[in-house]
């Protein structure tokens, strides 16, 4: 047992841990010390709570920790880092979840969190509790519906149905006019009033969204648990809790900011289902263009990257679905065995969570000092011979810096235009996610290789060791 | 020259003095306060709304500088570490699971602790898998 001042102490140092473990992030060397120091931050937190005086039953504790930890490691350890997207969505939807319950349990008995005797709450904790509520449902809902469209058990594209916008904003007001009510008096029936309308809104507002721009909503769902935990640590006046709602809450905030702006898009365009709704009308139009396209062989490929000084190469979500990444290592193995200059260049939206390229590269063993963001490599593609694309389109598309009217315009990309030679890797000529042409296609110093990601890069290699005898 | 600089000096003298004596007013007011009792913690335990508040605000802050730090390399662990750490709320699910006799709020918070929990050693997990594939350079074999 040990007093409250004590567990106070507890939790400030969890709470620092906590920093420590997000400023190991800086650099790839510090990471792994960082993510010790939040264990030892959950380890303190955890064990000042179950030791602090209101603990008196541990049954339940130990079943929920050892069921719970049980359930977490093996997921997490069979998880294949190609899923990884929809592992991370799953994730916010239990914190979400969690906030729910913990805002239930402190409702029923209150005089255990100490904010009050049942029916009769004190009016702050009611807000509080509220918006926790109403934060953690709607990351529960929206979490579930962005694993589904991720995990494919839901059509990705945006499903949008009229008077959307409409809707949404009627049941946002009356969400909001609910809160009050129930700050005012604290009835348990607008406790689960609010709890069924902002699990409904949660679910309509990630249901238009579309897959590509999954790594918005994903970094946004992550922003929502952090602020629902943060709710919930004011309820229980617990500073542990309050700062790393804090914590987690600015930093999905911050990458759903990069992700936009790697778009060129708002926070609201990407919310209210920008593009990606006038594809389908657009799309047939465009895919009638008769324009000739050189399309190349592995053999082809193999022999212009080998006689190439530099070669760069640029993932996109095509190679995470074809699970190219093991054989395009092996193809840069062997091109730099050649003497041949490798590196990536990683678009800051690639992919369908924020770094997701990073660690699929990360995962074939592909050096991180070999790896670009756009702003470190792009001025490069104009010495190099060879830009090997690989399941990427609309981020190279060059109608995003000269045509205004595309709706990619504005959008940073990658410029492979410049190299002296752009492969791109894809199995038919559709158009990206954006429903634009990519008018590389068409240019003389382009050649496609039409096949599946990872058969071409495997053809590529088997191409590279047969001329090398 | 040198005068100028005496009767500066002078001047400086004299708004230092008058800072100590304003510096010494506050430090009785402080003073003061504190000999009213405790007023940082309530009869439950709680601090003041404000003291959270003003804990919140700066976490935020402290939390913006840090996350822009973060390399883009680390975005995805960044997402999985963060989704871990914010589990930290199976603190509120432990209080109402540990209480005494068996209710919906015992019932509630236990159903908590196991999502927090599936989340703390997956999301460590998960996170440290991705890290120790950052490495430097190819190992050799």
């Amino acid at each position: 047992m040990i007093t409250h001042e004590i567990a106070a102490y507890g939790y400030l140092i969890s709470a620092i841990c906590f920093i420590m473990a997000l400023r190991g992030l800086s650099s790839p060397v510090t990471s792994r010390g960082g993510n010790l120091y939040g264990i030892v931050g959950m380890v303190i937190a955890i064990g000042v709570t179950v030791a602090s005086p209101g603990v008196v039953a541990p049954w339940l504790i130990i079943g929920g920790l050892v069921i719970g930890g049980a359930i977490g490691a093996v997921v997490a350890m069979r998880i294949q880092m190609t899923a990884l997207p929809q592992l991370v969505a799953a994730f916010h939807s239990l914190v979400g979840l969690a906030a729910v319950f913990v805002a239930a349990a402190a409702f029923i008995s209150p005089d255990a969190f100490g904010i009050g005797t049942p029916g009769k709450i004190k009016m702050h904790s009611l807000i509080e509790m509220g918006l926790g509520t109403v934060i953690g449902a709607i990351t529960f809902t929206g979490s579930v519906v962005a694993f589904a469209k991720l995990q494919g058990l839901v059509t990705g594209s945006p499903l949008v149905f009229r008077g959307q916008h409409p809707l949404n904003a009627l049941l946002g007001i009356i969400l909001v006019v609910l809160l009050v009510w129930f700050a005012l008096r604290g009835h348990p029936v607008t406790f689960v009033l609010l709890i069924v309308l902002s699990l409904l809104i949660g679910f309509l507002l990630i249901l238009p969204i579309g897959g590509a721009d999954m790594p918005v909503v994903v970094s946004m769902l992550n922003s929502y648990s952090g602020w629902a935990a943060a709710g919930i640590g004011f309820t229980l006046g617990n500073t542990a809790l309050i700062v790393t709602g804090a914590l987690v809450g600015s930093s999905g905030a911050i990458l759903s900011y990069i992700m936009c702006k790697g778009m060129n898009r708002s926070i609201f365009n990407v919310i209210l289902g920008g593009f990606g709704t006038d594809t389908s009308a657009a799309g047939p139009a465009h895919a009638k263009t008769d324009k000739p396209v050189k399309a190349g062989s592995a053999e082809d490929a193999a022999f212009l990257m080998k006689n190439a000084q530099s070669v760069i190469i640029v993932p996109g979500y095509g190679m995470a679905v074809a699970q190219a990444q093991h054989a395009l290592r092996e193809m840069a193995d062997l091109l730099k065995k050649d003497g041949v200059q490798v590196r990536y260049a990683i678009h800051p939206v690639a992919g369908r969570m924020p770094g997701h390229m990073n660690v699929l590269l990360a995962e074939a063993n592909v050096p991180y000092d070999e790896v670009f963001e756009l702003d470190d490599i792009n001025r490069d593609f104009a010495s190099t011979d060879v830009a090997f694309v690989i399941g990427a389109n609309d981020v190279t598309n060059p109608a995003a810096k000269t045509d205004p009217q595309s709706p990619i315009y504005g959008m940073p990309i990658l410029d492979v235009e410049k190299a002296q030679t752009v492969l791109f890797v894809k199995r038919g000529m559709a158009s990206g996610y954006a429903g634009v042409d990519n008018e590389l296609f068409f240019r003389d110093n382009t050649m496609m290789l039409f096949a599946d990601a990872k058969a071409m890069c495997e053809n590529i290699v088997k191409a590279l060791e047969g001329s090398a005898h | 020259m040198d005068d100028r600089i005496a009767g500066e000096a002078a001047k400086l003298a004299t708004q230092a003095e008058e800072l100590a004596t304003s510096l010494k007013g506050v430090a009785q007011q402080i003073i003061d306060a504190a000999a009213q009792g405790p007023v940082a913690a309530l009869p439950d335990g709680h601090m003041p709304f404000v003291s959270l508040l003003t804990i919140f605000a700066l976490a935020c802050f402290v939390g913006y500088y840090v996350v822009w730090r973060v390399t883009p390399a680390l975005h995805s662990p960044l997402m999985a570490v963060t989704n871990a750490v914010s589990s930290v709320i199976i603190v509120g699910a432990l209080l109402a699971a540990g209480l005494k006799g068996l209710g919906a709020a015992q019932l509630f918070g236990g159903i908590a602790v196991v999502l927090a929990a599936v989340n703390i050693f997956g999301g460590f997990i998960v996170t440290h898998r991705m890290l120790s594939m950052f490495k430097k350079k190819p190992v050799k074999k």
